[in-house]
């Protein structure tokens, strides 16, 4: 009983507390949350340590969020986490975010000043190809080679959109005149990501539009050495995901803790294995063995407001190039 | 005038009126968001390729199932009730399911170019607009073929009987008027069908050029979260898809193509050794066209089983769910609007084919957001959307058997004081077993399959069978989502076959 009774006064706070534990709902893309995802991890060591109840409400793809949140207005989620740069203009008009009031330092390859929305995580889109394949060093290169290529469609997917602006932000005015030429290497275009990376798989096509660590997720996880990014001359255009907390939130503290958990060594180091994307702040132990198989020489990005005001033309550029 | 012994008019337009709702309902909230764009020269580009891309689909899908039906309604041999429940499958397959199975057979790494190449052959590509043909085809082929042999089927035997005797031809006197009746039908629901697909367009097509209308209203929902946008292209894919049924309805009128697919007729007309080969040649060719893709599909799968995450179970639960709901409102729907019939219950009928079921769980989801949180709402949105997109097919199965059943026996039974709930459960539903259990396993099977409206907006731990392949290939982890691929189209072919079997089984 001596020993029982000091064990009871102790649980009895811990009890109360489990009844009132106030609750973080933290809206992202579903595969973030998927139990392959990086969700678990950071759930457990973020309730180890708010006292709170993480939830995740997962709604689609990324490109899908903006669709949630106009949807669902104020009340979608106390925090919005996996918004691409590309969407962050469309999200700030959306009037529902409030500044976070964090001061970090990024390990970003560009500089981020930001008052709404951090970084979490970030990625060079890259072309992706089997080990012994053709590898063209540009997409000059390539529109002038034989080699065969599936990308996504900007109007439906985020890859496909920073493609076309990574097109844009290299070749301009000259734009439209590259994806002419590129016309006859494109095998097809795909509504997502993953339809692309699943034809591509099947050997449909000597490349794929895709990320700089994708051939991490096949050494890492698969143990297999035969996918390579192509480093290409013109640079590669950087995808940022960020997270931002809603101006309406009950918890706006809780928000804040968690968007500065965002940037911590429990969430940053289950990143890359998990989300397969670079971590916004690199994490002690350093990136995992492999991880990096290219290192791109120039890093290309539109500001956010370049990229809303650049979108439409360039799309339009694209589909009448792609249409002849 | 009617005769007053017929079932009441109330059930039919109860159902219309629930149909009207629900299909076209959902876009008042979605127009009331404010139109963002207009219709530009993309849209109408968009619009263009869709109606050619859905017409040649429509025709061609028809066209080869003529000789397939034929020879399926007069040939009896082993396994004919295994291969037209299977001649269901690719109807029912998840759309990325269908272009991996078609690649495995056309693709570029696929077994037609290994033969080409083999035979010193260039390389054939299917991008393009045969590609998307080639597809559509393959997707609804078999949805033609079963149209039409239920018209064959409802040819009475004692004709075929009675051409023999006067040594008649049976072509122009009895199969072409039956084929007029049947195939504008036919044509517009493959053609409305069509015209909503985009997954199958897009990659197949090769390129922007391929753009279907669907897929404008997927970029203005997901990129723009412009709902009126999208609300209005779905009330275009309505108008086109509601003029070509109405076209259809005028041409012909529907045949049952529920009873009657048990026995093959008698017929003396086709004994003959060609016409014994041709039949062979063409069931042998749609064997091969239609089940070799899906062989090699399930290939793979079978050897991924293994790799797939342990939330399979829940999903298949959930797609299982939301497979019954789905099937019980369709089935209610089309019994209420077929006991009638008539102008109102076949508009009904035909205007959820052209439904976006995207536009459709958006709407509804923005209809009951101020009561019920996203995250409850989900399934059973998914639920009633599957349950509306699958009344079409539910009612052309059924309406003509309830015709039937009331036909014969309406006046008996109203001379019997047998009426309302007594006489539909009593006499009509029994009468019309075979039918119901095809629009059950029918709407069952393509909700199962269809990764429908909740994609979107479904939470954690609410993913359906084709939603979890979905973000499973969206992971990297494609060999598992050939596993639960797999595990999806077993779902859909065994709810399929065991309500088909259980209509089957009225008669044996």
């Amino acid at each position: 009983m001596r020993h029982v009774l000091p064990l009871l006064l102790l649980a009895a706070p811990a009890l109360a507390q489990e009844a009132e534990r106030p609750v973080l709902r933290v809206l992202t893309y579903d595969s973030f949350v998927s139990e392959w995802g990086p969700g678990p991890a950071i759930e457990a060591a973020f309730e180890a340590r708010c006292g709170c109840d993480l939830r995740w409400e997962a709604g689609g793809d990324g490109a899908a969020l903006l669709a949630r949140l106009a949807l669902e207005g104020e009340g979608a989620a106390d925090v919005v986490l996996g918004l691409d740069t590309n969407l962050v203009e469309a999200a700030r008009a959306t009037g529902l975010f409030a500044p976070h009031g964090i001061e970090a330092e990024f390990d970003l390859p560009v500089a981020w000043e930001d008052d709404m929305f951090l970084p979490f995580d970030w990625g060079w889109f890259a072309l992706v190809g089997r080990a012994g394949g053709p590898t063209p060093r540009s997409f000059r290169e390539l529109a002038a080679s034989d080699a065969t290529l599936l990308i996504q469609d900007p109007r439906s997917s985020t890859p496909g959109l920073g493609l076309v602006l990574w097109i844009e932000a290299a070749y301009g005015d000259e734009a439209p005149a590259l994806w002419a030429d590129l016309a006859d290497n494109i095998v097809t275009v795909t509504p997502g990501w993953s339809e692309a990376y699943g034809l591509f798989l099947e050997g449909e096509a000597d490349l794929v539009l895709s990320y700089s660590t994708s051939p991490a997720y096949h050494l890492l996880a698969e143990g297999d050495e035969g996918f390579v990014a192509l480093p290409m001359e013109e640079g590669h255009y950087l995808q940022v995901e960020v997270a931002g907390m809603l101006a309406a939130t009950p918890v706006p503290d809780l928000a804040r803790d968690f968007l500065s958990f965002m940037l911590s060594e429990d969430f940053q180091g289950v990143i890359p294995t998990t989300n397969w994307m670079y971590p916004a702040v690199t994490p002690e132990a350093g990136l995992p063995e492999g991880f990096e198989s290219m290192r791109p020489a120039r890093t290309l990005l539109f500001s956010p407001e370049e990229a809303a005001a650049r979108r439409d033309a360039a799309v339009a550029a694209w589909r009448a190039a792609l249409s002849r | 005038m009617r005769p007053d012994w017929g079932p009441s008019r109330w059930p039919g337009r109860l159902a219309a009126g629930v149909v009207g709702v629900l299909a076209l309902g959902p876009l008042v909230p979605l127009l009331l968001a404010g139109v963002g764009r207009g219709l530009g020269a993309a849209d109408a580009a968009a619009l263009r390729f869709t109606l050619w891309q859905a017409a040649l689909s429509a025709g061609a899908s028809c066209l080869l199932a003529i000789p397939l039906a034929r020879a399926l309604a007069r040939r009896r041999f082993p396994g004919r009730g295994l291969l037209l429940t299977l001649l269901g499958a690719p109807f029912l397959l998840p759309a990325i399911v269908a272009v991996l199975a078609l690649l495995a057979l056309f693709g570029r790494g696929g077994l037609v170019n290994a033969g080409l190449a083999a035979l010193g052959l260039g390389p054939f590509s299917i991008y393009g607009l045969h590609g998307v043909v080639l597809a559509h085809v393959f997707l609804n082929l078999p949805l033609a073929a079963r149209l039409l042999l239920a018209g064959w089927a409802a040819i009475p035997a004692e004709r075929f009987r009675l051409a023999a005797t006067l040594g008649a031809p049976v072509g122009p006197l009895l199969e072409w008027p039956m084929l007029r009746r049947t195939l504008p039908g036919a044509f517009a629901a493959i053609f409305a069908l069509c015209l909503t697909s985009f997954a199958v367009a897009l990659i197949l097509g090769g390129g922007p050029r391929a753009t279907t209308v669907e897929l404008a209203i997927y970029q203005a929902i997901r990129f723009e979260a412009d709902f009126g946008g999208a609300a209005a292209l779905a009330l275009l894919q309505y108008a086109v898809g509601g003029a070509a049924a109405l076209a259809a309805w005028r041409l012909g009128r529907g045949v049952s193509l529920g009873g009657g697919l048990g026995r093959p007729v008698e017929r003396w007309d086709a004994e003959g050794l060609g016409a014994r080969l041709v039949d062979a040649l063409v069931i042998g060719g749609a064997v091969l066209f239609l089940l070799a893709p899906l062989g090699l599909a399930a290939w793979r799968g079978v050897w991924a089983l293994g790799a797939m995450p342990e939330a399979v179970w829940g999903a298949a639960g959930r797609t299982l769910l939301v497979a019954l709901g789905a099937t019980g409102l369709a089935v209610t729907l089309a019994v209420a609007l077929g006991l009638r019939g008539g102008a109102l219950a076949q508009g009904a009928g035909a205007l959820p084919l052209a439904a976006s079921p995207l536009v459709l769980g958006t709407g509804l989801l923005l209809l009951v957001r101020p009561h019920v949180a996203l995250a409850d709402a989900a399934l059973p949105v998914a639920a009633l959307v599957d349950g509306l997109l699958a009344t079409p097919f539910a009612l052309r199965a059924l309406a003509p058997a309830l015709a039937e059943a009331e036909a014969r026996h309406g006046r008996l039974a109203a001379s019997l004081g047998l009426g309302g709930w007594r006489r539909l459960l009593l006499v009509t539903l029994p009468l019309a077993r075979p039918a119901l259990g095809f629009a059950a396993g029918l709407s069952a099977a393509l909700s199962a399959g269809s990764l429908g409206a909740i994609a979107l907006f479904a939470g954690e731990g609410q993913a359906t069978l084709p939603l979890l392949m979905a973000r499973l290939m969206g992971s990297y982890r494609m060999e598992a989502a050939a596993g639960v691929g797999l595990v999806t189209v077993a779902l859909a072919l065994g709810l399929f076959a065991l309500f088909d079997l259980w209509g089957r089984r009225a008669r044996a």
